[in-house]
């Protein structure tokens, strides 16, 4: 596994260069010298000390993130919503169903470690709860019988736990394949990632199968995603995704 | 102990009966909360959760020139939902700014297939897709042009479909903005006869386009302070919905997450009608901006600017939030169409824009049903008189439900597959 996910890390790393450098300004293109004024120009509507949400968010790579989420709408279009629907359409229900409770399950490994460090007794004991009934009883997790008995699910990530911790947004990111993130989520997600490795090599797993639960991973999780990229219908769906995206990680970190 | 348990369970089976037999038993009389919130989950009619709908999209016009920024809406995206043997089928026309694949067309499709029929779903004129893809001019709002745009589309979706399927007769609805869409698109089959829809059902339609884009405009009214204090009313509602997401036994921020939101804030009705004006001044913005970006008209971008791929809208972004259906009508597209036809006024522009301009038609077109809401937020006071007076026995008014809230629930379901099933 180690050497697999350096190269992995390795390639990841190129790519994000490329398109860094392939990544244009974010201005627009002007024609002649002056500016023809519109109906409504921002001088006339606008008033002097008007703020606006999105442009609140630190977002100093807009360029290279607005490649990224043009990258992402092509990778979900041509590779990965096709696998996804595939997938759908062979697994019955039932089975989805329990594959999708198998990986929530995984995740309560990582809701476990960073209720601990948010100092959080009760996330969590009811996180052990539950991984520990829906391990056993529930079949590995294929069946969720912890909701049946009502213990409350948590979902806390290392992202979280960083803000928990008082560490601010950082700049936005959009990462590819896996979406709208910044820089604190981001490096939360490599940390999670890392422990949740661990926990596989100390289950002896080979490379191979740690592959092949990545992918099903990420399978099951676009599969459980209703987002579509540029399907909002909105021209400015970037910067709606960037403030919500904020908005509803700002709201996890409080909860 | 048993006996107790029959009495009660007769008890509600008799008052379930009456009420189903004589009461319209929709369970919010808040015209503004009906809207926002729509049918709550008990109250709706039960649907299918699977159908085969396919999402498929179709060059409309094959020359189109498409702004570089919006270079992903080449296509216009729809849906198809098919039966395996022959049937009727029905076009669905989104509300204002809304998709083919918003919740409501969803539902209309979940409906219609259960009732056998074929269903396709069109996103409305209004929504940016079709702005871009199916447009013929660029520019949305004119009703007949809308007829024609829809019309054209609806015509190229059944050239892929004639071979694959057998269809009996052909219907069409909409609702709100698409309601209205559905009657001039009706008018205009009567000449084209490409599909002779056998009925046609308005759904919540405003009777004049430019009283009810009017009284939208001004529901923003209810932002305390106005719009320039949007990031506070946005904050103030993030804080509202974080204390009860604190609380909450659930991760996502789903359909019942809220629910449960909206039962513990309980918003009074000035925060729901900004919410509303909210949600329309989102559509309206993006129909401009993107129509904008269609015809360099020189509404919010300068005409000698392009937007790539890359481009931050910024500041054009936040005029596009300033504007209203009204500035866009009055600066954009009531200039638009005078440039056409000099002799256009003002007033004259506001009249054809109605129902009323072909009310003959509509009094006289047996085909055409109505499902409008005595307290539709879309309507000034007395407006809802227009549907008994012109429809008579065709128009079922219903006494609750706001703008389109009750489009779920039970009884309205029921009607609205029984209009095309007699």
């Amino acid at each position: 596994m180690k050497t697999a996910y350096k190269q992995f890390q390795r390639h990841l790393l190129l790519l994000l260069a490329l398109l860094t450098l392939g990544a244009c300004s974010t201005a627009p293109v002007q024609q002649g010298d002056a500016v023809i004024e519109p109906d409504f120009s921002a001088d006339r509507v606008l008033g002097d000390d008007v703020d606006s949400l999105s442009a609140e968010i630190s977002d100093p790579w807009e360029g290279f993130n607005r490649s990224m989420y043009r990258f992402n709408y092509r990778f979900d279009k041509y590779l990965f919503l096709p696998v996804v629907s595939g997938y759908k359409a062979i697994t019955p229900d039932f089975l989805e169903k329990g594959i999708h409770n198998f990986f929530l399950n995984l995740e309560d490994i990582t809701t476990f470690f960073n209720s601990i460090m948010q100092l959080s007794g009760t996330k969590t004991v009811q996180t052990t709860g539950r991984f520990l009934v829906n391990t056993t009883v529930g079949l590995l997790g294929f069946i969720d019988v912890a909701s049946m008995l009502d213990i409350p699910k948590h979902d806390e990530d290392f992202g979280q736990t960083l803000g928990y911790w008082g560490v601010g947004n950082g700049p936005f990111l959009v990462l590819p394949i896996l979406g709208p993130s910044n820089v604190r989520d981001g490096v939360g997600m490599g940390v999670d990632w890392a422990i949740y490795t661990a926990v596989q090599d100390e289950l002896d797993m080979k490379d191979s199968e740690e592959w092949a639960l990545a992918i099903m991973k990420a399978i099951d999780t676009r599969a459980n995603i209703a987002f579509r990229y540029y399907e909002t219908g909105s021209p400015f769906e970037y910067d709606w995704v960037k403030l919500l995206y904020t908005t509803k990680r700002q709201m996890d970190i409080e909860k | 102990m048993k006996r107790y348990l029959g009495l009660l369970l007769a008890t509600v089976w008799f008052s379930t009966a009456w009420a189903s037999a004589d009461v319209y038993d929709f369970p919010i009389d808040n015209k503004f909360l009906a809207t926002v919130v729509g049918t709550p989950p008990g109250f709706r009619a039960e649907l299918p959760k699977k159908i085969p709908l396919k999402k498929r999209s179709i060059t409309i016009f094959e020359d189109r020139e498409v702004p570089e920024a919006l270079w992903y809406d080449a296509e216009l995206r729809y849906s198809e939902t098919l039966q395996k043997g022959p049937a009727p089928l029905v076009f669905l026309i989104a509300g204002t700014g809304a998709a083919y694949s918003g919740g409501k067309n969803v539902n209309m499709a979940r409906a219609f297939y259960q009732a056998g029929f074929h269903v396709v779903s069109i996103s409305s004129p209004t929504y940016m897709n079709f702005i871009v893809a199916a447009n013929s001019t660029g520019v949305p709002g004119n009703a007949h042009q809308d007829a024609e745009d829809i019309y054209r589309v609806m015509e190229t979706i059944w050239d892929t479909l004639k071979d694959r399927i057998e269809v009996t007769d052909f219907y069409v609805t909409g609702y709100s903005l698409g309601g209205f869409n559905a009657a001039f698109v009706t008018l205009l089959d009567e000449t084209k006869q490409t599909f002779n829809f056998k009925k046609a059902l308005l759904i919540n339609p405003p009777v004049s386009l430019y009283s009810s884009i009017s009284l939208l405009d001004r529901m923003l009214e209810n932002i305390p302070g106005g719009l320039d204090n949007f990031p506070q009313f946005y904050n103030r509602l993030v804080e509202q919905l974080s204390r009860v997401y604190k609380k909450a036994d659930t991760v996502d921020i789903g359909e019942e997450f809220l629910y449960q939101a909206f039962e513990a804030v309980n918003p009074n009705n000035e925060e729901l009608a900004a919410l509303i004006g909210v949600s329309f001044r989102i559509s309206s913005a993006n129909m401009a901006y993107a129509s904008d970006l269609m015809t360099d008209f020189g509404y919010i971008k300068p005409k000698n600017i392009t937007m790539t791929k890359n481009s931050s809208p910024g500041e054009l972004e936040q005029v596009a939030y300033r504007l209203g259906f009204t500035d866009f009508y009055h600066v954009y597209f009531f200039p638009y169409q005078k440039a056409k036809n000099p002799s256009l006024t003002r007033d004259k522009l506001i009249a054809d824009m109605s129902l009323t301009s072909i009310e003959d038609y509509l009094r006289t077109a047996e085909k055409i049903e109505v499902m409008h809401n005595m307290d539709d937020i879309i309507l000034e006071p007395g407006q809802i008189d227009f549907f008994p007076r012109v429809f008579g026995d065709r128009a079922k008014i219903y006494p609750l439900g706001g703008h389109c809230g009750n489009m779920d629930f039970r009884d309205n379901v029921t009607h609205m597959v029984n209009v095309f099933s007699q």
